[in-house]
């Protein structure tokens, strides 16, 4: 807290006090009115009984763990103990994103690396700009464009069968590889970006010592690049985590019949379902079990939240 | 046993831009070998040659009679110390000297063994354990030497070391660089650009001006009697005065420097004894062998002093003689001596006289 207040009283004295004035307003309405309120409604959604309009406020409208409940024991009228189809749902969802989140953590550290690294700023320019520019496709068009691709009939199909490397069209569609490479290729910029960052810093003469002092590339990479990119690689990974589980659109698109999204489930208890209170519960579960599992994996390698800011 | 290291005609080119250009000598094994040069004139290119970062367009590099084409700087006999040290800032003190044991697969208790001789034998015993932030500029200094001899290298590579430090701990680590040679008995390829630490610490000193090696010999002879104009000017102060041979005779020539008359100079090496009558040339005259009012008959011209500066054990002087203007270095202050406007007589012996073609200098 006297870190903050020594922050705003140096940036009063450097930039007047209306600058500070106006950064300390634009601030408290982006956090209080943007992102605070909406997730404390949403919050107190979730604790409510699905009512019809009229009764609302009414003495019937009291908190209710029921929504909570139901995620868990499912259908009190079933009989059943155990919600077994959202949990495994949910846990579907997130073996799903952390695989996406490694598959970019793959893709994207050689790149990453290569950029950082490279001496060439035209070249770095342009291969910046090559990585941005595709990103101006809207992403329901991306997807759209990914189910053409991998599609019975799509592209990828066609060549394959074309060259003879097998003779019946792969549902890529039905067996998720669409979607997983649908969700890879629409966070790669979050996780190239603080990589890329985190690598561009580092001296290049500490990667030369490595070697000069015998280490193969491997071991280049393994200690002294990567731990001198851990607090990009944190940042770009649970970025990319976050967004994967709480992605929309291409799980809508590009999923197989039989795949379901957490998302979709959320999705449907507030539109379909017109039941928002379930709805808003199911969408603090995701938040929360997100949030646990991101700090309990930051805590295994080591990474402060501090870092992650840098 | 330390190794040799001979460069075959090397050469490196980027582009139209040539970094090194015929580079041609050999290191003896447990020589201390410096490359003393300004900035550009192509030491580092030969250093990165030398430890693998860079191929020689042209040309090859042996170690102990092994040519290098093809190894890659992990596979070398030689470690480099880089100009700003390059710890690596987030291992200990300890584990950044046995990085080289680390990546050689070692075992942990090997390598912290093998860190703490290392660490007893730069005097930073007990310290292992600290973080390189923790240490001072000197200390850092040492920990990259011990982290460059972990593996017992042949060969050490020194990349401006010293260039980060204050005058004081440049000169105290001068020393301990030389004792540390001295101990080890390695080769040390040193580069710098200051002339004062290629001096005071080299067997053998090779001063390089764009891309070529001008000279290659001991530091006294570098001083004494430079092979070009541009070891002559860039290797400590020199008045050169640039003349036109008149004569030869008997190992020496008599050269018209436009100081009123002929001046007796020692011809500098193979390119001074090339002088024919009537060439071109520059004869170069140390300040500090330069007298003022001493009776002599060789190379005696009236002069008069237009500039005086004090500075505690010494005093710079200017002098104009003939159309010449020469600086002139005088121990102590001289009291009794001559002082700005006086007219005086100037003069200094054929010995320290250096005449050479005229050439590239090095600009101040």
């Amino acid at each position: 807290m006297t870190g903050i207040t020594r922050f705003f009283n140096e940036f009063t004295e450097r930039n007047g006090m209306p600058v500070a004035i106006y950064l300390l307003i634009a601030v408290s309405i982006w956090m209080l009115l943007l992102v605070a309120l909406p997730q404390l409604t949403m919050l107190d959604f979730s604790f409510r009984q699905n009512l019809p309009p009229p009764q609302i406020g009414g003495p019937n409208d009291v908190y209710t763990l029921e929504q909570y409940r139901y995620f868990a024991m499912g259908n009190e009228i079933s009989g059943s103990s155990f919600n077994a189809l959202d949990i495994s749902v949910l846990f579907k969802t997130l073996i799903a994103a952390a695989l996406v989140t490694i598959l970019d953590l793959i893709i994207c550290y050689p790149v990453a690396y290569l950029l950082a690294q490279s001496s060439d700023a035209g070249a770095k320019r342009l291969l910046i700009l090559a990585l941005i520019i595709p990103y101006w496709v809207n992403e329901i068009l991306r997807a759209f464009a990914f189910r053409i691709l991998f599609g019975a009939t799509g592209v990828i199909n066609g060549f394959g069968m074309q060259l003879g490397l097998w003779d019946q069209p792969i549902d890529f569609i039905g067996q998720n590889i669409a979607l997983y490479a649908g969700l890879a290729y629409a966070y790669i910029l979050l996780m190239i970006f603080p990589l890329y960052n985190a690598i561009e810093s580092l001296d290049k003469n500490q990667i030369e010592a490595a070697r000069d002092m015998g280490a193969s590339w491997v071991q280049v990479h393994r200690h002294v690049v990567i731990p001198y990119a851990k607090p990009g690689l944190a940042s770009g990974a649970t970025m990319v985590f976050m967004l994967t589980a709480g992605a929309l659109a291409a799980p809508q698109i590009l999923g197989g019949p039989s795949s379901l999204w957490f998302t979709q489930i959320i999705y449907q208890w507030f539109n379909n379902g017109g039941n928002w209170p379930r709805g808003s519960a199911y969408a603090v579960i995701l938040l929360i079990v997100c949030i646990s599992l991101v700090l309990m994996i930051m805590r295994l390698f080591k990474v402060s939240i501090g870092e992650i800011g840098r | 046993m330390a190794k040799d290291v001979t460069l075959d005609r090397v050469s490196v080119t980027f582009g139209d831009y040539t970094a090194v250009d015929d580079a041609h000598l050999t290191i003896r094994g447990g020589e201390f070998f410096s490359f003393l040069g300004p900035s550009g004139c192509g030491k580092t290119t030969l250093l990165r040659c030398i430890s693998g970062f860079q191929e020689p367009s042209w040309g090859e590099v042996r170690i102990g009679n092994q040519n290098m084409k093809g190894i890659g700087p992990n596979k070398r006999p030689t470690a480099l110390i880089f100009q700003n040290l390059a710890l690596f800032p987030l291992m200990t003190v300890a584990e950044n000297i046995a990085f080289p044991l680390e990546v050689r697969g070692v075992d942990k208790k090997a390598r912290r063994k093998r860190a703490d001789e290392l660490l007893e034998m730069i005097a930073l015993p007990d310290q292992g354990d600290k973080k390189i932030s923790a240490l001072s500029g000197g200390q850092k200094q040492r920990v990259a030497i011990a982290r460059a001899l972990a593996v017992e290298p042949d060969i050490l590579l020194l990349d401006e070391p010293l260039s980060a430090l204050d005058l004081k701990l440049r000169q105290h680590m001068r020393r301990e660089l030389r004792a540390i040679q001295q101990q080890v008995g390695l080769t040390f390829i040193y580069i710098t650009h200051d002339q004062g630490e290629a001096l005071t610490m080299s067997d053998r000193v090779a001063v390089m001006s764009r891309g070529r090696i001008e000279q290659v010999a001991d530091p006294k002879t570098i001083y004494d009697n430079p092979a070009t104009g541009f070891v002559a000017s860039f290797v400590g102060e020199n008045n050169a005065l640039k003349g036109v041979v008149l004569e030869k005779k008997s190992g020496q020539l008599l050269v018209d420097t436009g100081l009123g008359a002929p001046s007796i100079a020692t011809p500098g090496g193979a390119k001074g004894e090339n002088l024919k009558v009537g060439d071109p040339c520059h004869v170069f005259v140390r300040p500090e062998c330069i007298s003022i009012d001493m009776d002599t008959t060789e190379n005696n011209y009236p002069a008069r002093i237009t500039q005086e500066e004090f500075e505690g054990q010494v005093r710079h002087l200017v002098v104009e003689s003939g159309n010449q203007s020469l600086r002139v270095t005088q121990m102590g202050y001289g009291a009794e001596g001559a002082h700005l406007g006086d007219s005086v007589k100037l003069s200094f012996s054929p010995g320290k006289a250096i005449a050479l073609p005229v050439g590239e200098l090095a600009s101040a």
